[in-house]
């Protein structure tokens, strides 16, 4: 039985470590990682299959998640750390000279968790599809989860792979959108619509699922839904309405927080709309 | 026993050499997967996808999800071999190698043929000239361009035991098919097929066979000119060139691709900080191609073996 309280207090304790670890480097994009949180705890606190101590680049038998718009990586590597990749106190070197927590995730410096580079856009959903095939190949029966922003479905690789999937029947990837309707220069809506969003993956091929992206037991449900449902020949796209900002009142709903640092002031002001649960890094 | 490098056993395209130990690979290792962009036959990959279909993905055409499939299985512990032409090989799909594959260190083999001027007749949009200077600048990234069918072949069976991202690059048409397939494909093992002691002439790809046959005029002028193969362009094999000019004390790279970023340059580097001699490169000079017979091609645009020859006397000329 899903324990909604606890993941709430995770939920809480991941965005306060968000909003310290932007502020702390003066650098980052806290606004759609305060809007994937909730997806996050559901993701690595409930749903996936995976085990800290026998993690390997290759994820044998373990589900796999890439997270294809790395520029969250602050909620990334948070829900890492909160789950026991590495120590919570390695949050302090975000951004920082000689860390393992760059900018945007990478393997190239050695942190447990991250299975591919990404940040430059589009190209996550192609790397989870391989990952896919290849579990398939070795008949190793885990999951892939990948998550994409809205936006980044702007970049043409995306739909290459969208269009893809399905005519391989690659049924054992879970993609999840963040509808949250916002980029660096404004609504989605006005830079360049994404029309209705649904009825293009539909058309492409894909089952769509729709979720509330900050109601973790609907994210629990939807997320387990999905994962029983794989393998049965279908490929399986949720949409997630999410806020950017979701958490703190100054930066919900707004594009302007997708890479802006607060600065103290700001900080203390979130700080106080996220009570202490688990305790800080 | 040393191979007479001098001896055409028979006209054979590279990328035949490629499907071949493609398909020798299949069945010796299960962990050999094949994707292609719609240029399975050209890339001689019918015999691969026909025995070992489960693992071979037909992406279409889409350049930029096969490279990032690739990383995806190459993840997963899989050895995905890429096929399409050189030019839909780098150019187009920059960003996805370098992010999704070098970057994150994938095991990932790009196979590229079709490249240079001897793609011929479909012109300027698909010769790539330029793919080797985009490869060798990725860090990690291993750069080979094989001189004929047989080297195509162990080199492909060669990569597959090498862990890292390798770009390996072979060409369209047939050509003299001279190398040994009983000798060992060392990568950034240079070959020096004729020792000589006047000028190095440093080649690489279709140009290998020219410069031997450039020897041989050379040497009726009097000039003993040192053949070295260079098939590994990244890394370079520094000792193998450093040797060779220290008693030639001049060089000449000969290649199938731009001046800018290619061969030539690398070598221009190693010796300009080592051991400064004269140099010539025979190269495409910033330009593109053209639609053309192969061989009118090559002469067209100075990568003939007369040019070799007058490459070779003048930096004879300027010791």
């Amino acid at each position: 039985m899903t324990d909604i309280k606890k993941l709430e207090e995770i939920a809480t304790q991941i965005r306060r470590d968000i909003v310290r670890m932007v502020h702390k480097v003066q650098s980052g994009h806290p606004g759609g990682s305060l809007g994937c949180t909730d997806y996050f705890v559901a993701l690595f606190f409930e749903v996936l299959n995976h085990n800290q101590d026998t993690w390997t680049i290759e994820g044998t038998g373990h589900d796999i998640f890439v997270l294809s718009n790395g520029h969250i990586s602050p909620v990334y590597y948070s829900a890492l750390a909160r789950s026991g990749y590495f120590p919570i106190q390695e949050l302090n070197t975000f951004r920082h000279l000689d860390s393992r927590l760059q900018g945007h995730p990478t393997t190239h410096e050695g942190l447990p968790g991250i299975h591919i580079a990404t940040g430059s856009l589009g190209q996550g959903m192609s790397a989870a599809i391989g990952m896919a095939l290849g579990k398939k190949l070795a008949n190793d029966e885990n999951v892939v989860f990948s998550l994409h922003g809205d936006g980044e479905l702007q970049e043409g690789q995306n739909w290459e792979a969208l269009m893809f999937a399905p005519h391989n029947k690659v049924d054992n990837l879970i993609i999840t959108i963040d509808y949250n309707g916002q980029q660096i220069d404004g609504a989605t809506k006005d830079v360049l619509n994404l029309g209705n969003l649904k009825d293009k993956l539909t058309s492409f091929g894909w089952e769509v699922l729709e979720m509330d992206g900050h109601n973790l037991r609907e994210i629990v449900e939807t997320l387990n839904n999905a994962k029983a449902n794989t393998y049965k020949g279908v490929c399986q796209a949720i949409i997630m309405k999410t806020e950017m900002g979701q958490g703190i009142d100054f930066m919900v709903g707004t594009h302007k927080w997708h890479g802006v640092a607060p600065n103290d002031e700001q900080l203390g002001s979130a700080l106080n709309q996220l009570p202490l649960t688990i305790g800080d890094y | 026993m040393d191979h007479n490098y001098f001896i055409d056993q028979g006209k054979k395209a590279t990328r035949d050499g490629f499907g071949e130990a493609l398909h020798q690979l299949g069945a010796e290792n299960e962990r050999v997967v094949a994707l292609t962009a719609d240029l399975a036959e050209s890339l001689k990959m019918g015999k691969f996808k026909q025995d070992f279909s489960s693992r071979f993905f037909q992406v279409g055409i889409a350049e930029a999800n096969m490279m990032g499939i690739a990383a995806g299985m190459a993840t997963t512990g899989y050895i995905p071999f890429t096929g399409t032409f050189a030019n839909f090989s780098t150019g187009r799909v920059y960003d996805q190698i370098r992010q999704s594959i070098a970057y994150s260190g994938k095991n990932v083999k790009i196979c590229a043929s079709h490249a240079g001027l001897t793609l011929g007749e479909d012109g300027a949009t698909h010769q790539i000239l330029e793919d080797i200077g985009l490869m060798k600048m990725l860090p990690g990234m291993t750069v080979i361009n094989t001189c004929d069918y047989n080297q195509t072949l162990i080199a492909t069976l060669a990569i597959a035991q090498y862990k890292g991202p390798v770009y390996l690059r072979f060409g369209r048409p047939a050509v003299p098919n001279f190398t040994s397939t009983s000798q060992n494909f060392e990568i950034g093992k240079a070959i020096v097929m004729k020792k000589g002691a006047d000028v190095s002439i440093i080649a690489t790809g279709h140009l290998v066979w020219k410069a031997l046959q450039a020897s041989k005029i050379l040497a009726e002028k009097g000039i003993d000119a040192e053949i070295i193969n260079i098939h590994t362009i990244k890394p370079l094999d520094i000792a193998a060139i450093l040797i060779s000019i220290q008693h030639t004390k001049c060089v000449v790279t000969a290649e199938e691709h731009q001046m800018n970023g290619g061969l030539g340059d690398s070598v221009a580097q190693l010796i300009v900080r080592n051991f400064p001699v004269p140099m010539e490169m025979v190269a495409v000079n910033d330009s593109f191609g053209e639609s053309g017979k192969p061989e009118e091609l090559m002469v067209k645009y100075g990568l003939d073996v007369p040019n070799i020859v007058a490459a070779a006397e003048k930096a004879v000329s300027r010791k």
